[in-house]
C-alpha cells in the first residue's frame, strides 16, 4: 500500500499524483519506471516516473485516463492509497553533454520527457524543450519545463495555444533555422515517435525514444513487452525502456499494442457501466485502512 | 490389529489417485487430482516395507524421513506424520503435488523392482492435507534466536525452503519478493488445477507463523542491491529463479497471439485472466480457437491444459523429438492425452504466419527424424528435406525454458556468473564467490524442477548456518 500525498488534474483526463514510496525515490534516475496495480483483481502496468523527492521520500506520476486501470486511478485522491507500486524499473536515460539536446514530449509523453530533460540540462546540454498537445488544455508541464529548459516551445495541433502544429513541425522548423541539434529524445504516442524518427534521420541526429509496450511483471519474466530493435528482440523492460528511434521496428510495436483492443473496449465499458458496483466498495475499504 | 508380514503388505496394489473425469474438468479450473481418503492413504500407507537403509530417502533431494511419516499414517498418528515431513520440508503439500516422485524417491522404492513403488508423493499430499484440513497448520519448534539476520531473495522454492529451514534454527528471515504475491513459480507459473493457490497461500502463511518476513513488490537490484542488503544482513541468499523466456527465434514470433508460456501463465494465474472481464488483465480470446505449445516439458503441459480450459477447441504439443525424451512428468503427458491434447512429435517450428492485421494465423512446421545422439544424450532431432506442413493456429505458446535472469547481476558486478549468466557456487555450500552472499535454485542451474530448487535452497542454509557460527571463515 502506497499513500498519495498529492492528486490534481494537469490536463482533462491527465492527472498528477504524489505517492509515498521512500526506497524508490531514493534509487529512482530519469527514464526509469513503476509497474502498479490499483486493486486486488486489477491489472500490473507500467508508468514512468516523472519526479522524486527522496527528502520526502515520495514519487511524482503524470497518468492520462484512457484505459480502465488508468480511469481507475484517476478517481483516486490525495489520502487514498495504490495497492501495490514496485521500481523503480528499466534502464535509466542514458545522460551525456551532446551540446543542444531537443526534449519532445508529446500529450501526457511531456511527464515522461520532463525528468530526462532535467538530467540533460543538468549534464551541461543547452536543453530546447518542444510541448505538444491537441489544444491548449493538454499542453502540460510548461511551467517546469521553463525552469530547467532554456527555450520552450508549446505546439498545439488546433492553434489554440503557441505554435500551431505538431511537435514535428516544430522541430523540422528549428533544423530549417539551420539550428545545430545534437541530441533529440521524443516521447509521446506512437506515431509521433515515428515522425520524429523520421524527421531525424535523414540529418542524422541521435534520436532515442521511450516505448511503451504492453507489460505485466517488469522484470523481464513474460517477455511481453518485446520490441524489434536493429532487427533483434529485446525486452522494453529490462533492456530499455529507451532505444535509438531509428533502429525501432515502430510497426510490430503498433501492431503489439493492439492485441487487446476488443477487451480493451470490454473492460472500459464494464467500467462506465459498473464502478459503482465493481469498485466502490474495495476502494473504500482500501481508504479506511 | 497385527502387525502384516512384509508378504501381507506387499499383496496390496498401489491405490490409484481419484481425479476429475476428463470431460468434466476440461471446463473448470478445479483440482485434477482429488487425493485419497483416509482410508485408502492407510491402506497405501501399509503397503511400506519400512526398509533399514530406506532407498527413498537418498532419492528424495531434500532428504524427507519417508519411512517415518508413512509409518506414522499407517498407525493413524497423522499429525506426527505431518510434523515429520515439515523437518525436512517446508512446502509438503506443494512437493506431494508436483514433485517428479516416480524419478526420485519413488524410482528407488523397493517395491519398484518387482511391481509397483508405495505412492510415496500421494501419502505426502495426504498428511500435509489432513493436517491443514483437519487441526490446521502447526507451528514447528524453533530453536532460541541467535540475533543473526539473513535476507532472502526471491519468494520462490529455493527461497521459501532456505527460509523455513533458517527460521527453524532461530535466525530472523526476511523475504523479498518482486512481484505481488508470494511463491514464485507456485503462483505465476503452475497452474490452480495442478497446484491449487489456497495450498500454496496456506503453506506460506506457516512460514509466516514461524515468524518468516515477507516483504513484496521489492525488486533486489532496483529497489534495493545485493551490497545495501549486505549493510543491514548477516547473509543473502539468492533464488531468483531463472526468469528470462527463450523464445524460438522464428520468423513472425511477434504477431499478436504468440506468448511465451510465462506470459500466458503469468496472466492467468497471478493475473486470473480467466476471469476477465471481472479481472482487470485480459488474455488473447481462446474459446473456439487452435492453441499450439512448443515444447515438451511441465510447462509446456501445463501450459497446454490451461489453454483446453480457456475454451480452446484443438490443444497441440509441438515437439520436435518423440514422447520418450520429453522432460515432462509422466502423469502429465497422460493427463494431457485423456484431456484431448494432440501431440504433434517429431515436429519443429519453422515460421509463424499471421494476416493483415498481425494476428497470428498458421504455421509452418518442419518434420524431424531422430539422429546421432547430442551433448544430452538425447537423440538429435534433424530434419527430414522437404517434409514441410502448414498447420491453422490462433494463439502459440513458446515452452521451451528460461535465461537467466539479469537484474542481480547486472547490479552486483563483482558476483561472478558463467557465459548464460547462471551465478556460479560451490556445489556442496552454494557460496557464491561473495563473501555471505549464497545462491541456488534455476538461477544457478538453469530452468529444474521445484524439488531441486528446494534442495538447494536447504543446502544453502545449512551452510548460511555454519557460516553465521563463523563469519571468517568463507
Amino acid at each position: 500500500m502506497n499513500k498519495i500525498v498529492e492528486a490534481r488534474f494537469l490536463a482533462p483526463e491527465v492527472k498528477l499524483f504524489r505517492i509515498e514510496a521512500p526506497k524508490i525515490a531514493e534509487k529512482r534516475k530519469a527514464g526509469q519506471f513503476i509497474i502498479l496495480r490499483v486493486h486486488e483483481k486489477g491489472e500490473r502496468i507500467p508508468i514512468t516516473i516523472a519526479d522524486s523527492n527522496p527528502a520526502d521520500g515520495t514519487i511524482t506520476i503524470i497518468v492520462q485516463g484512457v484505459g480502465k486501470t488508468t480511469r481507475l486511478l484517476n478517481t483516486l485522491n490525495a489520502g487514498d492509497s495504490i495497492l501495490d507500486v514496485v521500481g523503480p524499473l528499466g534502464k535509466p536515460s542514458h545522460i551525456e553533454h551532446f551540446g543542444t539536446a531537443v526534449s519532445i514530449g508529446g500529450g501526457v509523453g511531456t511527464a515522461i520527457a520532463y525528468p530526462t530533460a532535467k538530467a540533460l540540462k543538468d549534464a551541461g546540454n543547452y536543453v530546447i524543450s518542444i510541448i505538444g498537445g491537441r489544444s491548449k488544455d493538454y499542453v502540460i508541464l510548461e511551467n517546469e519545463m521553463k525552469q530547467i529548459a532554456d527555450e520552450v516551445y508549446p505546439t498545439t495541433d488546433d492553434g489554440s495555444y503557441g505554435f500551431h502544429g505538431f511537435v514535428t513541425d516544430k522541430l523540422q522548423q528549428l533544423i530549417d533555422e539551420g539550428r545545430i541539434i545534437d541530441f533529440v529524445l521524443a516521447i509521446g504516442p506512437i506515431p509521433m515517435m515515428e515522425a520524429v524518427a523520421k524527421v531525424t534521420k535523414p540529418h542524422n541526429i541521435k534520436t532515442v525514444v521511450s516505448l511503451n509496450p504492453i507489460m505485466v511483471d517488469g522484470t523481464g519474466m513474460c517477455g511481453g513487452c518485446r520490441v524489434v530493435v536493429d532487427g533483434k528482440a529485446v525486452f522494453a523492460c529490462v533492456d530499455g525502456p529507451e532505444f535509438d528511434a531509428h533502429a525501432v521496428d515502430f510497426e510490430i510495436l503498433k501492431q503489439r499494442n493492439r492485441v487487446y483492443r476488443n477487451e480493451e473496449q470490454i473492460s472500459l465499458h464494464e467500467l462506465e457501466c459498473n464502478y459503482d458496483k465493481m469498485f466502490n466498495e474495495e476502494l473504500k475499504k482500501q481508504k479506511e485502512q | 490389529m497385527a502387525e502384516l508380514t512384509p508378504k501381507e503388505r506387499m499383496a496390496i496394489p498401489r491405490h490409484k489417485m481419484p481425479e476429475q473425469d476428463p470431460n468434466e474438468r476440461i471446463k473448470n479450473f478445479l483440482e485434477v487430482n482429488l487425493g485419497y481418503d483416509e482410508e485408502t492413504a492407510r491402506r497405501e500407507a501399509e503397503r511400506c516395507l519400512q526398509c533399514k537403509k530406506p532407498a527413498c530417502v537418498a532419492g528424495c533431494p531434500v532428504s524427507v524421513k519417508i519411512p517415518d511419516f508413512i509409518k506414522m499414517i499407517a498407525e493413524g498418528k497423522y499429525k506426527e506424520a505431518a510434523s515429520i515431513l515439515k523437518e525436512d520440508n517446508a512446502l509438503p503439500a506443494v512437493c506431494g503435488r508436483v514433485c517428479p516422485q516416480e524419478e526420485q524417491c519413488e524410482k528407488v522404492c523397493i517395491l519398484a523392482k518387482k511391481g509397483q513403488p508405495v505412492a510415496i508423493g500421494y501419502l505426502e499430499r495426504w498428511a500435509a492435507d489432513w493436517e491443514r484440513r483437519t487441526i490446521g497448520l502447526q507451528i514447528a519448534e524453533t530453536k532460541p534466536k541467535t540475533g543473526k539476520k539473513v535476507a532472502i531473495v526471491g519468494g520462490g522454492p529455493a527461497g521459501l525452503s532456505c527460509a523455513g529451514d533458517l527460521i527453524q534454527m532461530g535466525h530472523d528471515v526476511t523475504v523479498f519478493e518482486a512481484l505481488h504475491e508470494i511463491g514464485g513459480v507456485l503462483i505465476y507459473g503452475i497452474p490452480e488445477f495442478r497446484l491449487p493457490k489456497e495450498i500454496v497461500r496456506a503453506e506460506v502463511d506457516g512460514l509466516k507463523k514461524l515468524g518468516v518476513k515477507f516483504v513484496t513488490n521489492y525488486i533486489i537490484g532496483l529497489t534495493e542491491t545485493v551490497d545495501e542488503l549486505l549493510q543491514r544482513f548477516d547473509a543473502v541468499f539468492l533464488g531468483v529463479g531463472a526468469g528470462l523466456p527463450y523464445f524460438l527465434g522464428v520468423p513472425g514470433e511477434h504477431l499478436n497471439g504468440v506468448y511465451s508460456s510465462n506470459e500466458f501463465l503469468t496472466r492467468v494465474n497471478l493475473m486470473r485472466a480467466y476471469e476477465f472481464p471481472n479481472a482487470d488483465t485480459p488474455i488473447f480470446n481462446i474459446k473456439g480457437k487452435t492453441v499450439v505449445v512448443f515444447g515438451g516439458g511441465n510447462t509446456a503441459m501445463d501450459a497446454v491444459r490451461t489453454s483446453l480450459r480457456l475454451g480452446a477447441k484443438r490443444a497441440i504439443i509441438c515437439y520436435r523429438r518423440t514422447e520418450a525424451e520429453m522432460p515432462a512428468r509422466v502423469e502429465e503427458v497422460h493427463h494431457a492425452k485423456e484431456e484431448g491434447v494432440e501431440f504433434m512429435l517429431l515436429y519443429a517450428p519453422v515460421e509463424l504466419r499471421g494476416d493483415e492485421i498481425g494476428n497470428l494465423r498458421e504455421m509452418v512446421v518442419q518434420k524431424m527424424q531422430l539422429g546421432e545422439p547430442d551433448a544430452s544424450g538425447r537423440r538429435r532431432p534433424v530434419p527430414i528435406p522437404g517434409a514441410i506442413e502448414t498447420i491453422p493456429v490462433d494463439v502459440a505458446v513458446v515452452a521451451i525454458g528460461n535465461g537467466s535472469n539479469p537484474i542481480i547481476s547486472s547490479t552486483t558486478p563483482d558476483l561472478k556468473v558463467n557465459k548464460w549468466g547462471n551465478i556460479l557456487v560451490d556445489e556442496n555450500t552454494m557460496k557464491t564467490n561473495k563473501k555471505g552472499v549464497f545462491a541456488g535454485g534455476d538461477i544457478v542451474t538453469g530452468g529444474a524442477t521445484v524439488i531441486l530448487a528446494m534442495g538447494a535452497g536447504r543446502k544453502a542454509a545449512a551452510a548460511i548456518d555454519e557460516y553465521l557460527k563463523n563469519p571468517d571463515i568463507w
